[in-house]
C-alpha cells in the first residue's frame, strides 16, 4: 500500500506541440507524495506547458499521466480538480471585480443551483485561511489586493477544492522578499500536512532552500532529476543552460563623466502614500548605474514612468543633458536617447497580439529607414528584427509569431533588445530580470555593464536587493515617495539598507 | 396648450408600457454581454420575435401560442449568433450586424409567402391579441391601479424579470459563473467552469427575452407586424444596458427613461406645433446624448467581444 502511494504524480512520455514549436518532447517526471518538488529550466523550456497539461488546461499530443499510481485521463481542469490537483498559474487566474470568496468558490459553489450558500462559503474561507495561516479578508475585492494577497487567494482556491497536489508556477516572481519568506513557511507547513507540492522557479537559492527533489528541463526535454541534498547552484545552472553560467556580476569600477539626467524636486500628488512622490532630486552621470532600492510601491514605478513621459509630474523638472524634457511625449524622449524597460511588460512593453517584428520597432516606428514618409519599410524592419532576435537569443526565433506566444522570459529579451538597440544615452530599467532565467539574467546584466562602460547613464529599479547591490555604482533608497538616503553598495550591510527601506532610519 | 396635457398620470402608465420591450431586450442583452458576448443582434432578434408572434397568432388565432413561438424564434436566431461566435469564434459585431440585416428582410419575405403581403401581416381582431390583465388588490388603489394594472401579461413579465435577473446574476451559481466567464474566461476555465457552455446559455437567454420583447410590439401594443416595426428599439436597449452599467436594475431604469422619452414624444405629436418628424427624434437624440456623455465611464465586462481561444 505504502509502495503504491510513493508517487503522487507521474508523467510518462508527455509530448506537446504548438504549431512548429515542440514545447514538451516526451517528458517524464515523478513526484513523491508529501514532498516539495522543484522544476527548473530556462525560459521557454516547457515548464509551464508541462504543468498546464497535468492540470488539464492544455491537451497533450501523447503520453500518460498517473495520479497516486493510477493512469488517469485529464481532459479539462474540472477533471484535475476532482483528482485532487490544484494549480496557481504564472499569471494569476482571478476575476478582478469579484470578491475573494466568490473567486474561491467559483466552479465549486456550496448550496443549491438556485441559491449559493454565501454564509457557508464565507465561513469555510475563513476557516481555511486560519488553518493555514493565509490571512485574507474574505469580502475584499481582488482588484483592491496586493499581488502577495492575490497569491494567497490562489492558494486558498486550490485548498478549498480539496487539493492534495499543488502546482505553483513561479509563485515568487512577483513577491517582495518579506512575502517570499512567508510564502515558504506556508508551503512547508502544507507539506508537513501531507500535501505534495510542485513548484516552478528561476531562483536557484529558493530551489535549494525549499525543495526535496529537482527536475531540470531544457528545450522541451527533461535533462536531470536530482535530490536537492546533492545539488549545488553551479551544477544546476550548468544543467539548465548547458554551459557554465556566471552567477555573480563581474564589473570594474565606474568612470562617470558628465551628468546626463538631472531630476530636480520632482513631486507627484496622489490620494495615497503609495504612488506619490515628494521632492525627489537625483542625478545620473554618463558611465554609471544608479540603483534605487526600496520595497515595491514606494514611488519607484511613478518616478520611472514620469521620466519616460508616461505620466505627468505635479511639480519639479527633468533635464536631459541640461535641457528640459518636461514637455516632450514618450516617443520624442525615446528619440533623444531615453530607453525604457518597463516593469509590466504586458501593459507597457509589448502589443501581445502583434508579431515580433512589429513589437521590435515600437517607439522608433517613425524613424528612417524603418519608415518612409508614409509606409513602413517591411523589409528593413524584418532584417532588423531578425538581427535583434539572433543577437539577444529570443526563442523561438520567428519574427512572425505574436508576442503572446513567447514565454515570459523571451518577451523580456525582446523588449531589452529593442530598447538597447537605439544606442541610448539614458536607460530607465525597471525589474529587468523578473521571471527571467539565469542564462538571460547573466546576459542582461552583462549588457547593462557593457552599455555603462560605453557611456550610457543607467537608472535601475529592482525589487531584488541583490540585483541592485551587485549592479549599481551608487544606490539611493526610497521610502514613501522620498529619497531617504544614499548608500555605497560595496560596503552597506543588508540590515542597514533593509532598515532604511522600511522607514526605520534616515 | 396646457402642460398637464402632457405631464400626467397616463403619461407614466404609457412609459411603463413603452419601456416593456426595451426592458426585456436589455435584460436579454445583459445575460449575453455579462458572459462576454456582445449582442448587437437584439434588434434582429426582436424583429424575428415580433413577426413570428403576429404570423403564428394569425394562423392559430391564439396569442399565447404566438407568444411562445416568438420566444422560440428568438432562441433560434440567438443560436445562430452563438454558434457563429462561440463555436466558430467569428467576430461578434459582424455576426450581430449580419443578423440585423437578415431579419430586416426575412419577415417581409415570409409575410409575402404566408399572407400575400410583404408590408405587414393581417390585422388581428382585438380578442386575438394578448389580453389586458387587472391585478386584484392593485386595481382598486387609485394611482397604482393606473400605473400597474390593466396591462398586457408581458408587462408584468418584464417587471418580474428585473428582480429575478438580479437574483440570478448575483445569488446563483449560474450568475457567478456567467460573470466570471465575461470578465476572465481563463480564470473560469481553470476553476473548472466551461466557458462555451456559459456563453451559450447567456446568448440563448438573450434570444428568448428579446424575442418576447418583440412579441409585445406585434401582439400586445399593436395587432399586426409591420416592416421594421422595432424601429431601433434593439439598439436603444443596448444603449440602456451600457447606461445602466450592465446591471439589471440600472439597465431597467435606463429603459424607463427611454420609455418616458418615447411617451412624451407620442404625447407631443399634434399638441405642439413642431413637425412630427422632429418630435419622433426625441428618443433617438436622447440615446445619443446619453451614450456620448456616458460611454467612456461605464466599464464593460473585461472579456467582452473576445472569442475564447486558449492555445494559439
Ligand atoms: N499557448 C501557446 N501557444 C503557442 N506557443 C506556446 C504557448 N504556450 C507556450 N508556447 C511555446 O512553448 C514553449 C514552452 O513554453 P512554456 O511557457 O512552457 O515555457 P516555460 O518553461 O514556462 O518558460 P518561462 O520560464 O519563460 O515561463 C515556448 O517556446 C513557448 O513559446
Ligand atoms: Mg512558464
Amino acid at each position: 500500500m505504502a509502495e503504491d502511494l510513493k508517487y503522487a504524480v507521474e508523467m510518462r512520455g508527455v509530448t506537446k506541440r504548438f504549431g512548429d514549436v515542440l514545447a514538451n518532447d516526451s517528458i517524464s517526471l515523478a513526484v513523491e507524495s508529501g514532498s516539495i518538488h522543484a522544476i527548473i529550466g530556462e525560459n521557454g523550456a516547457g515548464k509551464s506547458t508541462a504543468m498546464n497539461i497535468l492540470y488539464g488546461f492544455y491537451a497533450a499530443d501523447s503520453g500518460e499521466i498517473l495520479i497516486d499510481g493510477q493512469a488517469r485521463s485529464i481532459q479539462n481542469p474540472g477533471d484535475a480538480i476532482r483528482l485532487g490537483l490544484g494549480m496557481v498559474h504564472q499569471h494569476f487566474m482571478l476575476v478582478e471585480p469579484l470578491t475573494v470568496t466568490e473567486n474561491i468558490i467559483l466552479g465549486s459553489e456550496p448550496g443549491s443551483s438556485f441559491a449559493i450558500d454565501f454564509k457557508q462559503a464565507r465561513a469555510r474561507v475563513r476557516e481555511l485561511s486560519e488553518q493555514y495561516g493565509l490571512r485574507i479578508d474574505a469580502d475584499a475585492r481582488i482588484e483592491d489586493l496586493s499581488v502577495g494577497q492575490q497569491q494567497r487567494v490562489e492558494i486558498l482556491k486550490t485548498l478549498y477544492r480539496g487539493a492534495q497536489i499543488l502546482i505553483l508556477d513561479e509563485p515568487t516572481a512577483v513577491l517582495t522578499p518579506q512575502e517570499v519568506v512567508e510564502m515558504f513557511a506556508i508551503l512547508r507547513s502544507l507539506r508537513d500536512r501531507g500535501k505534495t507540492i510542485i513548484i516552478i522557479t528561476h531562483k536557484l537559492a529558493e530551489v535549494l532552500a525549499l525543495s526535496d527533489r529537482i527536475t531540470v528541463m531544457r528545450d522541451g526535454r527533461v535533462v536531470g532529476n536530482i535530490s536537492t541534498r546533492e545539488a549545488t547552484a553551479e551544477g544546476l545552472a550548468r544543467l539548465m543552460v548547458g554551459r557554465e553560467v556566471l552567477l555573480r556580476v563581474e564589473k570594474t569600477d565606474a568612470h562617470p563623466k558628465d551628468a546626463i539626467l538631472v531630476v530636480n524636486n520632482l513631486s507627484l500628488e496622489s490620494s495615497t502614500v503609495h504612488g506619490s512622490l515628494n521632492d525627489v532630486s537625483l542625478e545620473v552621470r554618463a558611465g554609471e548605474i544608479l540603483g534605487i532600492a526600496g520595497v515595491e510601491g514606494n514611488g519607484q514605478t511613478e518616478l520611472i514612468e514620469i521620466i519616460a513621459g508616461l505620466r505627468p509630474q505635479t511639480r519639479g523638472e527633468i533635464l536631459l543633458e541640461g535641457k528640459s524634457i518636461d514637455r516632450l511625449d514618450p516617443r520624442r524622449r525615446k528619440n533623444l536617447g531615453i530607453a525604457h524597460i518597463p516593469e509590466d511588460r504586458h501593459r507597457r512593453g509589448l502589443l501581445l497580439d502583434f508579431d515580433l517584428a512589429a513589437n521590435s520597432i515600437l517607439g522608433v516606428h517613425r524613424n528612417s529607414p524603418l519608415s518612409g514618409a508614409v509606409l513602413l519599410n517591411e523589409q528593413i524592419i524584418a532584417e532588423r528584427a531578425n538581427r535583434l532576435v539572433r543577437e539577444y537569443d529570443v526563442r523561438p526565433p520567428n519574427i512572425a509569431l505574436p508576442a503572446r506566444a513567447l514565454s515570459g522570459g523571451n518577451q523580456q529579451k525582446l523588449i531589452v533588445a529593442r530598447e538597447f538597440d537605439i544606442n541610448p544615452k539614458l536607460i530607465l530599467v525597471s525589474q529587468p530580470t523578473r521571471g527571467v532565467d539565469i542564462g538571460a539574467i547573466e546576459f542582461i546584466h552583462k549588457k547593462l555593464i557593457e552599455l555603462r562602460d560605453a557611456g550610457a547613464a543607467i537608472l535601475l529599479v529592482s525589487a531584488e536587493l541583490d540585483e541592485i547591490l551587485s549592479l549599481s555604482d551608487r544606490v539611493l533608497v526610497m521610502y514613501e515617495g522620498r529619497v531617504v538616503g544614499e548608500v555605497d553598495p560595496r560596503s552597506v550591510s543588508e540590515e542597514e539598507i533593509g532598515l532604511m527601506m522600511t522607514g526605520g532610519k534616515r | 396648450m396646457d402642460i398637464t396635457d402632457i405631464l400626467n398620470l397616463s403619461l407614466l402608465a404609457s412609459m411603463v408600457r413603452l419601456s416593456t420591450p426595451l426592458v426585456l431586450a436589455a435584460l436579454g442583452g445583459m445575460y449575453s454581454e455579462r458572459g462576454g458576448v456582445i449582442n448587437i443582434a437584439l434588434e434582429g432578434i426582436m424583429l424575428a420575435g415580433a413577426f413570428t408572434a403576429a404570423a403564428v397568432t394569425a394562423r392559430t388565432a391564439n396569442p399565447w401560442i404566438g407568444l411562445v413561438s416568438a420566444a422560440i424564434a428568438g432562441l433560434l436566431v440567438a443560436a445562430i449568433h452563438a454558434v457563429a461566435t462561440i463555436q466558430f469564434k467569428a467576430d461578434q459585431v459582424v455576426v450581430g450586424t449580419a443578423i440585423n440585416i437578415l431579419f430586416l428582410g426575412v419577415p417581409a419575405l415570409a409575410s409575402g409567402a404566408m399572407f400575400g403581403s410583404t408590408g405587414s401581416t393581417p390585422q388581428l381582431p382585438r380578442e386575438q391579441t394578448l389580453p389586458d390583465w387587472n391585478i386584484p388588490g392593485i386595481d382598486s388603489i387609485p394611482i397604482l391601479s393606473q400605473l400597474f394594472s390593466g396591462h398586457k401579461p408581458i408587462v408584468y413579465l418584464a417587471i418580474l424579470m428585473v428582480p429575478a435577473s438580479w437574483y440570478v446574476l448575483y445569488r446563483t451559481r449560474f450568475g457567478l459563473r456567467l460573470r466570471a466567464v465575461g470578465e476572465n474566461p481563463e480564470a473560469a476555465d481553470t476553476a473548472g467552469v466551461s466557458v462555451a457552455r456559459m456563453r451559450y446559455a447567456g446568448v440563448l437567454m438573450s434570444g428568448v427575452l428579446a424575442g418576447i420583447g418583440g412579441a409585445y410590439l406585434s401582439i400586445g401594443q399593436n395587432s399586426l407586424f409591420t416592416r421594421n416595426m422595432t424601429a431601433g428599439r434593439g439598439f436603444i436597449a443596448l444603449a440602456a444596458l451600457i447606461f445602466g452599467k450592465w446591471h439589471p436594475v440600472g439597465a431597467s431604469l435606463a429603459c424607463l427613461l427611454f420609455g418616458l422619452a418615447e411617451a412624451i414624444s407620442i404625447r407631443m405629436q399634434g399638441v405642439v406645433s413642431i413637425p412630427v418628424q422632429f418630435i419622433q427624434l426625441i428618443p433617438y437624440v436622447l440615446t445619443m446624448v446619453v451614450l456620448a456623455g456616458f460611454i467612456g465611464r461605464a466599464t464593460p465586462p473585461k472579456a467582452i467581444g473576445v472569442p475564447y481561444v486558449k492555445e494559439k
